[in-house]
Parts: structure tokens; sequence; C-alpha cells
């Protein structure tokens, strides 16, 4: 395969791209290594995401449907296509970006500039929900409060709540994120690192929460990420590049790295993985947990409170670890295990960082 | 440990006493005792692993014997009538897997001595090597010297005697050694991807050891596959998309083949057996390796990357996929056999009664033996190899064109081909006939 590459690339000049055979190719697709033009690019990107929406029967005409908007790359192209595809396909949908500040000075400030300018760009109505409003802490005051280590469980926790809340706002009947192949390939393997087989048999489904507040699905779950960024770039969109200011080494980190190197030696290979994910044979009568409801605020919750009020709980009564690591009491304390010593759950700390949570 | 006399410094107690000729009490600054016994002092193996310096040589021992003497008599591994063949690379796992196998022969033997009735008979043990110099030319100059150490190893241990089965990969294709070789490179030159090339190395290699075995008389291959290694293979066969098939190879035993395989050293790590060799003095030998620059060599980097992290990922990496829902044919076969102690066919069936017992019939791939997915089959596939293999297969060893993919077919061995024409064949009908064939007064099917 690499001679042929190496051919192809000095030929490349004089070579016509290898799908439409008239224009001139600019790009490699990271998904096929095929040499394409820009158009033709557009063309099988727009038109693989069609078919994943229609194959997977995403979306019903005349849904409400929000998007959990960053201003990152992936909800940018996400916000862009998806427009674009409800536009040309008719799928009938009606569109809002929904946005999550954080509260992170110098990071998502920016990248809600971002969104609000997404917002005028494509047309499509915006709300933005705030950790303020919603729990009276933004992450910056977290962060001052706990430090760089377990800030990535309360941001995740409570951005998930917090999308829940703005899609009821919103009365919307669908959320969807902008995970893209890797994000989900990375869960993958993080999962089979932690030994987290629950979420192994969950993490590759296009749609979750279909018995929860508000049905998630991810259309971008076969989309390679070099592939978004190379829409973003072509079409010249505009989105917020920086990674967060608070992301730690995170464990994810290792697998991202790895699945880097794996791309080079084979693209396909994250496709591969996603496929795997899928296969395993995973019985159905693995146990999953109990839905019930948070009794202080009646989110969906399969302990007596949701993890966003035991985490919230501990911030308010200067408490931070609590609900972090193995519960030793408090309010949920009787449903679980007692911890054996300090030692281990310090180390299960280190361990449940960014990445452990749902998706 | 302080110093029972008063007023004592931990430095200078020692000299105190002396002078002072009282009853000597430890006082050096750490005594540390095995953590199990609790008699002896700990091994210390100085390699910078975890666990050093916590058990003492017996201790340590024991422990990694009693993991393997579990695994082979709860899985039925081993039983007096078997005929075992031990899969020996000289690398450190199958040297270990190959000493502890004796030492059980040993024990049998002295207790078969022992016995009055002799209703017990000792199992036979036998050793394989296979000699893959031929698929890399160039880099195995050493192969004779490593096939006359493994001689004299295999020697050293009996009694009772072991035949030792040299197997040249090549003999896959025939007896034939010159046009076997030819073949076996020719094959491997037309597989274009470096990590199917050496995916397929290895499903050749099995292929000797199951003709080595079969054609001796072996009904178990024991291989020493430990669990760093299958957490390896937990990752490569999730990044190659074979999520389905993986339970079926890092489980205790492997039916599907002719000659069951079983792995007695799942449950123990690499650290485990490199600090057991050092510790016995067990004698290795590593050929050279064919630069690995695919991706199984990627995995194996990034494995040991992760146990620098933590050291136990390697556990909890093959714990998460033994979580996975294993096959039919990962257990040893139940059997009317009145050769078997009936011990042993107790034991079956109870654990039989682990596995649901559906015989499901599984199609395989001819070239990996995996288990294929329903969902992969394309039955309109105008090759027929093609149709037959897994996804996996096809990308990473089979031919893209369909031109060479002829050639291809013709150059696998005959047992692989072999396979796919049966598949061909075998639709349910068919296979439910086969199976109440002797019950049907009948022969043509109209009368149903």
């Amino acid at each position: 395969m690499e001679a042929s590459e190496a051919k192809s690339k000095k030929q490349g000049a004089s070579r016509l791209c290898c799908l439409c055979n008239q224009r001139r190719p600019v790009l490699k697709r990271p998904k096929t290594l095929q040499q394409i033009c820009k158009d033709c690019f557009y063309e099988v990107f727009e038109e693989e995401i069609h078919q994943v929406i229609v194959k997977n029967g995403l979306f019903k005409a005349g849904e409400r449907v929000a998007i959990g908007a960053s201003g990152g790359k992936d909800s940018t192209v996400l916000a862009y296509v998806l427009s674009e595809l409800n536009r040309r396909h008719s799928y009938g949908l009606d569109l809002f970006l929904l946005s999550i500040d954080e509260g992170i000075t110098g990071y998502r400030d920016d990248s809600l500039e971002t969104v609000k300018r997404n917002e005028l760009q494509y047309g499509l109505p915006l709300q933005i929900l705030s950790y303020k409003d919603l729990y009276g802490w933004t992450m910056d005051d977290i962060v001052k409060m706990i430090g760089l280590k377990n800030n990535c469980t309360f941001c995740g926790v409570f951005r998930r709540q917090a999308l829940d809340r703005g899609a009821a706002l919103l009365k919307v009947d669908k959320l969807v994120t902008g995970h893209n192949a890797d994000d989900i390939a990375e869960t993958v393997l993080l999962n089979i690192l932690r030994g987290d087989i629950a979420r192994l048999s969950r993490c590759t489904s296009i749609t979750t929460g279909e018995d929860g507040p508000i049905p998630r699905c991810k259309p971008f779950k076969y989309t390679y990420e070099k592939e978004i960024v190379m829409y973003a770039y072509f079409k010249k969109l505009d989105y917020f590049s920086t990674e967060c200011i608070y992301s730690p080494n995170a464990y994810r980190g290792f697998a991202r790295e790895f699945i880097k190197d794996l791309e080079r030696l084979r693209p396909r290979a994250i496709l591969d993985i996603i496929k795997s994910g899928e296969d395993f044979r995973i019985a159905t009568t693995t146990k999953m947990p109990e839905q019930g409801t948070c009794e202080r605020c009646g989110y969906i919750s399969s302990q007596k409170w949701c993890k966003a009020c035991v985490l919230l709980d501990g911030l308010n009564r200067g408490l931070p670890k609590m609900g972090i690591g193995r519960a030793r009491g408090g309010v949920n304390g009787d449903h679980k295990k007692e911890t054996k010593k300090p030692a281990s759950a310090a180390r299960s700390l280190e361990s449940k960082q960014c990445g452990s949570l749902d998706f | 440990m302080a110093c029972n006399s008063s007023g004592c410094e931990s430095g200078g107690c020692y000299g105190r006493e002396k002078d002072n000729g009282r009853k000597a009490v430890d006082v050096k600054e750490t005594v540390t005792l095995c953590v199990k016994c609790k008699c002896n002092e700990p091994m210390t193996f100085g390699d910078g692993g975890s666990d050093d310096g916590r058990f003492c040589a017996e201790c340590f021992r024991s422990n990694v014997y009693g993991k393997f003497r579990l695994a082979v008599t709860s899985h039925a591994m081993i039983t007096p009538s078997d005929n075992v063949l031990v899969a020996f690379s000289g690398g450190s796992s199958s040297r270990v897997a190959l000493q502890f196998v004796h030492e059980l022969q040993v024990k049998a033997l002295k207790n078969y001595e022992a016995s009055r009735d002799r209703s017990l008979p000792v199992f036979g043990v036998g050793v394989a090597f296979v000699d893959e110099s031929a698929a890399y030319p160039a880099l195995y100059g050493g192969v004779s010297d490593a096939i006359a150490w493994v001689r004299s190893t295999v020697l050293s241990l009996s009694p009772p005697g072991k035949d030792l089965h040299v197997v040249p990969i090549e003999s896959v294709f025939g007896s034939d050694s010159v046009e076997a070789r030819d073949r076996l490179v020719k094959l491997l030159d037309s597989v274009s991807d470096e990590t199917g090339k050496e995916d397929l190395l290895l499903h050749l290699k099995m292929l000797s050891l199951q003709k080595v075995a079969s054609e001796n008389g072996y009904n178990r291959l024991v291989v020493g596959s430990c669990t760093s290694r299958l957490a390896s293979h937990v990752l490569t066969a999730t990044v190659k998309g074979r999520g389905y098939s993986l339970s079926a190879d890092i489980q205790h035993v492997d039916a599907r083949w002719k000659v069951p395989i079983v792995l007695p050293l799942r449950d123990c790590v690499w650290q485990e057996i490199t600090r057991l060799c050092h510790l016995d003095g067990l004698k290795t030998v590593e050929l050279a390796r064919h630069p690995q620059s695919g991706i199984n060599d990627l995995v194996s980097s990034f494995v040991a990357l992760l146990q620098e992290e933590n050291p136990s990922r390697e556990c909890t990496i093959v714990r998460t996929a033994a979580k996975l829902t294993p096959f039919y044919f990962n257990k040893i076969p139940e059997t009317d056999d009145s050769c078997v102690p009936m011990a042993t066919q107790r034991r079956l069936k109870k654990f039989n009664l682990k596995y649901d017992g559906s015989m499901t019939t599984e199609a395989f791939c001819p070239i990996c033996n995996c288990p294929l997915n329903g969902s992969d089959s394309s039955e309109d596939e105008s090759d027929a190899l093609y149709a037959a293999s897994c996804s996996s297969c096809r990308f990473q060893i089979l031919p893209q064109d369909g031109s060479s993919l002829e050639q291809f077919g013709s150059l696998l061995p005959h047992h692989m081909i072999s396979q796919v024409k049966h598949h061909q064949k075998v639709d349910s009908q068919t296979y439910l006939r086969e199976k109440i064939k002797d019950c049907l007064l009948l022969d043509d099917e109209e009368a149903v």
C-alpha cells in the first residue's frame, strides 16, 4: 500500500480526482486515502452522514432537535451539515443550537462568541445555559476549590444535566452531539482498559437515552475527526480551536495517542474498533442500574440523589471530595460499598477522570 | 521494630547487646517476612516490577504453580488418559508451561507407581517446536543451534521421556520440503499488508501444530499464553474489527480445533513467568524476530506503556474480556469414550452446565478459524474464498483484486481451502438432514 501511495504522490499533479475524474485532486481523504477534489470531498462527506442518518432512523419529520454546540469544530460542522442536509433532503426538522456556559474564562467565553456567530451564520436559534444559573458555581470557582484533579468529573456530570435541562426548556424531542468516530473508538478502548463492561455495551450505540428524558444521537459516529477538521478548513467554517484550559493529563490521552498512531498505520482501524465494540458478545442480562429519580431535583438517577446533586452538596458544604471515588457515607452511602482504606480511594480518584462518564 | 531495652537508639543496639550479653532482639531497621508464610525471607528480584520483596521463593513458586494446577483441574485440561503436546517456542512462557506439565507428569507417575491397582494411567507428554526459518530466510542463522538446545532441554526433562517433534512451518503444504518452502515464500509475498503477513504466519503456525498433533496421536495441545500475551491479543483483536470472535480466543480452552488447545498459564502474568525462570534457572532461547512494524507491535508498545502507568492494567484488560460471552467450543467436549475416567466425565458434565447448552453451529473463517458473525457474510460474492472469510482476513490477508485472489487461493494450504468448499455446501436443511439421516425411512425429500 505504501509503494503505490508514493507513486501516486509523484503523479499527483497529473492525475485527476478519482471520484469525478474531472477536477484536480487537492486532498487525500483520511478515511480511504483517495485523492479527490474539494467538491467531491464535500459530496462524500455530506452523503455519508446523510446515509448514517437515514439508515439508523435518527430523526422523524417534524421533530424539534437541539444541537449541542460548544463552538468547537465538531459542533460547528455538525450545525452546518445538519442544517444543510435538513434543507437538501427535507428532513423537516426544527433545529436549535444549545450551548452550555461552564464559566471558564479565556476558554468558554471565547468559544461562546463563536456559537453566537453561528446563530447568525446558520440562522439557528440559540439557547445558552450557564452552570452559574443552574448550579450556582462556575468551573473557575470549582477549580479554585478542588484544584485540577477530578474537575473533569464535575464538568461532565454538570454538563450532561445542563444539556437535558436546556433541551427541556427548548421543548425539543432530541439532542444531537458532535461525537465523532475517534471519540467513540477512544471510549471503546477506555472501557476495555477500565473493565467497564456495562458501558462497553452501550458506548457504541448511535442513539442513547431513549428511555430517559431526552434521547441523544451522534450522527458523526462514523465520521473521522480528521475529516471534520478538513471539512471545516476547506469550507472556512468559523470555529474555536483550543483545548479546555483545565483539561489535565487525562487517561483518555493514552487512548488518543494510540489511536493517532494506529490511524497512521491503518486508517480503517478506527472504524474497526467501533465495529468490534458493536460486535462484542455481552450478555444482555449484564446488570444495568435501576432508574429512579433524584430526591433533591427530580432528575433521572439510579441512586437517592443524582450525581450532580451529590457533587453540588459537596461543593456547598466545602467537602469537594464527596461524590468522587467510592462513597464512604453521606446520602448515597448506604447504597454503596464502603472503601477499604483511603489509599485505594486516592487511586480510584486518579483513574476516574474525564472520560469515565457516559456519553 | 522497636527494641525492648529502654533508652536505646536503633543504630547502636547491637553493640550494646553484645556488651551486655542480653537476649538478642532483632533490631534491623526493617525486618520483612514473606507476607504469605510469615517465616522465610522474601525474595527480591530487583527487576523494578511490582510486589518485589513480598514473597519468599517457596511461596512465590507455589503461587504460580498453584494457578497452573487450578486451571488444569478446573477445566479438565489434562486427564489421565490424555496424550498432551506442549507447544514450545523456547521462550519463557512455553518453558514454564513445559516445566509445569513435566512436574505434573512426574507426580502422576509417582502416584501410579505407588498405587496398588494402577487404575489411573499417566498421561503422555510430547513437545513440538515450530521452525519458522523458511518464512524469514535471512534472519534464521541460529535456528539449528536453537533446535539442538531444545532437544537437550527436552531430554533433560525425563523420566518420563517425551518425544520431540521439530515441525518446519512449511510442512502444512506437504512433505516435499523444497516445494513447500517455495510455496510458503510465495504465499507470504502475496500478502501486502505487514500485519496481515504476521497474522497469516501465526495461523500457519497453528495449522502446523494441529497437523503434528493429530498425526502423532495427541489429543491436547498445550499453549503457554499468559495473561500479558492475552491482554495484547484483546487489543489487537479490537483494533482489527474482530470483536465478535474475541471471546473465543481468550478462554482457558479452545476446542474448535481438531486437537483442543488449552491455556494453563492464562492466569499468570509475564512478570511472574520471567521471575520464575530466573528463580529456577530455567533457560530460554530468543530467536531473532523479523522487525515488526505493524499493528501487533504498536499494541505491544501501548500495553507496555499502560503497564508502566499501572502494573495491573494487563489483568484488568483480560478480566474485562473474560466478561464477554464465550462460545460453545470453549470447553473440553463431553465424551462417551469409556477410556476416559468417570471422574473426568463427571467434571466435564458439570462444566457443561455453566455454558448455555445451545449447540449453535458456527461458521468459521477458513484462514484464521474465527467464528463468523452472521451479519458479516455476503452470499453474493463471486469468489468462494472471499465469501467464506471474515472481514478482517478479507482486508489484511486476501489480495484486493479478483485475479490475484484466485492465485492466492491456490497457494493456501489444502486444509484451509477444504473448509471453503465445505461451507459452500452446508445449508440448514442439509445440516439438519445429516443429523437425522439414520432415522429417515425414505431417501428423497419429497416424502416429507
